[in-house]
């Protein structure tokens, strides 16, 4: 029987993530799909400590740190110069967290998008400023606890649609992925490398100790947010909502926040908003599915 | 070939001689030729470069900090705001080591707004990292690009080349534009061998402790210590091929000045016609322009203030609460060294005239004293 990916790795052991790192699947799937010839740009992110201290490193392609705030300018200059050098075979993939795509990377990601430069811009997604010490992102849902949400005053504010910003730019290729289903974001990457202009890939990468949940709870909540409604999965080529995942019968938002402390806090009433806002902006993404 | 150009036409065609490869920049008053021309060239092909139109002066730095480590030429220009918008930027490209080319146009930082000339903002960049250039003619300008790239493709840090706002970027001056042929012969192709490449993959600028840190750091001084020989020598390099020699300072009649002018950028020319006009009067004063500031040329600057029994700074430049930029670099080159009287004088700032009169009414205001009766003097301003 033929595996569902390359058996191939490009991420090695003795990186520094955390037990059930959701940015660690991510990567690791993503490489997978990407192989050899590809260039990264890592801003500040919890991946400038995954990939290890100098002189390790646990990745097997290039990786050019740069500023929180640069992902998409920085990739956008590799990939400028490896095209005048006549090696525009390679990939340059931006890889952020959400701190750095949401907030504080928005400008350089907007530009980047705009000009349709020919690059791949993943974002992971843990919802919080995670490697700082879980402080609230553009990116936290509403209800959420961080450390600068407490539970007193928890996150009351919606999570910003990346996508639908992203979307407004009208870029050739976008899509959601998730870790746990490893084929559906494999499947993703290997047609956006098929496409020339920008690429963005929105990934839901669950953090044991961010979202205060079991380490082997990661790839089941992540399951749940897609099979709640809370993160679906689907891709938007040239325009064309297209549901990847499909979820006929949406489960309760409660099976998916019950396993994370960050929420625990929340009252029925509080859960019952929770639900609402999933629902509402379910059915408004809905409507845009043509498949 | 001989042409009557601006500036900032000065540093397109600078670059273009140099053959850069990416260029990554945003539009900001007094600056923005530099890229208008360099946009046309590109899109006539004239110059096989990528052209980012990125949409800020801090993506332009990342950009060219991208392009640089996959190898490639990176230029950029920028001024003021656009520059103190880089900040983080430039630590950044100098700590990762890329030999990245810019052009700075001294413009007065906000607020209150001026588009106008001073040097506030290259010189708070000055500990970056940056090889800083300050620049007298549009020829000057032009020449310096090129030697820039080569010095920095050498030592492998980036270098700015610094010009005044209007009084040189604006201003048409006749510059000699040498042929692509005598140009290449001097300026070899970019070889990176530390570039991102994916058949010897490396990660660069990853976390490191402080076991490591303090090396890096090391380095980057080293490889400023070592641009310092090296400027000198391709500056004579570049005279013996192309009849224009430069070098870290720019002496006029200072051998056997009693009193040396020590200023930057276009004030020297100003200072110039001064000296001259002095000299006829058998006062005995020179100018001393400082052309590269990093690094820092301190046993020039010792040689040639040797014999001064004054030396005068004009700085169009003020450290709040200290005094004029260039007077502080002077003096801490000085002290044990030299015991003239250093006089620190503040003019021109925010795009204000610096006149031969000017000149002559800071000279006079010093010829009257031993040494100098406060830190700081203000020239011509309304208290």
């Amino acid at each position: 029987m033929k595996p569902p990916l390359p058996v191939e790795e490009y991420m090695s052991p003795g990186h520094l993530a955390c037990q059930g790192c959701g940015a660690g699947i991510a990567m690791r799937t993503t490489l997978k799909a990407f192989g050899k010839d590809t260039i990264f740009t890592f801003p500040a992110c919890c991946w400038t400590v995954i990939d290890g201290p100098f002189p390790y490193s646990s990745l097997e392609v290039p990786l050019l740190h740069t500023a929180f705030e640069t992902t998409a300018a920085a990739a956008a200059g590799v990939k400028a110069a490896l095209d005048i050098l006549g090696q525009e075979q390679i990939k340059v993939v931006g890889w952020a967290g959400d701190g750095g795509t949401f907030d504080i990377g928005i400008q350089a990601l907007s530009g980047a998008a705009e000009r349709n430069d020919d690059i791949f811009y993943f974002c992971y997604d843990n919802e919080a400023y995670m490697n700082t010490g879980i402080q609230r992102s553009g990116a936290t849902p509403y209800g959420a606890w961080t450390t600068t949400t407490p539970v007193k005053h928890f996150k009351k504010e919606v999570k910003k649609s990346i996508d639908d910003i992203v979307a407004a730019h009208r870029v050739p290729y976008q899509a959601t992925g998730s870790v746990a289903y490893p084929e559906d974001l494999f499947k993703k990457i290997v047609k956006a490398k098929g496409i020339s202009g920008f690429k963005f890939l929105h990934i839901l990468a669950p953090c044991p100790p961010g979202w205060k949940a079991r380490p082997d709870d990661s790839v089941k909540l992540a399951r749940l947010a897609v099979q709640t409604g809370v993160f679906p999965l689907y891709e938007v080529e040239n325009g064309v909502y297209r549901q990847t995942i499909k979820t006929p019968s949406r489960k309760p938002v409660l099976e998916y926040i019950k396993l994370q402390g960050r929420f625990k806090h929340l009252t029925n009433e509080e859960i019952n908003e929770v639900q609402a806002r999933v629902d509402s902006y379910y059915q408004l993404l809905e409507k845009r599915f043509q498949d | 070939m001989k042409k009557v150009i601006m500036g900032n036409h000065a540093l397109s065609h600078g670059a273009t001689l140099a053959r850069v490869q990416v260029i990554a920049a945003y539009p900001i008053t007094p600056q923005t030729q530099v890229v208008e021309l360099l946009s046309e060239i590109v899109a006539d092909q004239k110059l096989k470069a990528a052209f980012i139109k990125v949409e800020s002066e801090h993506s332009a730095m990342a950009a060219c900090i991208g392009a640089s480590s996959a190898g490639a030429r990176a230029f950029t220009a920028t001024s003021s705001q656009g520059l103190a918008l880089m900040h983080e930027l430039l630590h950044w490209a100098a700590g990762a080591r890329l030999p990245i080319v810019m052009a700075e146009v001294n413009r007065a930082m906000a607020p209150p707004w001026s588009i106008w000339s001073d040097q506030n903002d290259s010189l708070s960049q000055r500990d970056t990292g940056w090889m800083q250039f300050y620049c007298q003619s549009n020829q000057e300008v032009l020449d310096t690009v090129i030697q820039a790239y080569k010095i920095c493709e050498k030592v492998l840090m980036p270098a700015m080349i610094v010009l005044d706002a209007f009084s040189l970027s604006h201003t048409y001056e006749a510059v000699d534009i040498p042929d692509q042929e005598l140009v290449d012969r001097y300026l070899p192709p970019f070889s990176f061998k530390y570039k991102l490449d994916v058949n010897d993959p490396h990660t660069f600028g990853g976390l490191t402790k402080p076991d490591w840190y303090m090396e890096f750091r090391y380095k980057m001084h080293e490889a400023l210590e070592q641009a310092l020989p090296l400027i000198k020598e391709e500056g004579k390099r570049f005279g013996d091929m192309f009849g224009r020699a430069y070098d870290t300072l720019d002496p006029y009649r200072v051998d056997d000045a009693d009193t040396v002018l020590v200023t930057s950028g276009t004030a020297a020319s100003t200072a110039r016609y001064t000296v001259d006009k002095l000299r006829r009067k058998g006062k005995k004063v020179g100018n001393l322009r400082v052309r590269v500031l990093r690094p820092f040329p301190f046993a020039d600057i010792r040689r040639e203030l040797a014999n001064a029994k004054k030396i005068v700074v004009i700085d169009r430049n003020i450290s709040f609460g200290y005094h004029g930029i260039f007077a502080q670099e002077v003096k801490s080159a000085l002290y044990g060294h030299c015991s003239a009287p250093v006089f620190c004088f503040i003019a021109g700032l925010g795009g204000r005239d610096i006149f031969p009169e000017t000149i002559e009414g800071i000279l006079a205001e010093c010829g009257r004293a031993k040494k100098p009766k406060q830190d700081i003097y203000w020239v011509e301003v309304k208290k």
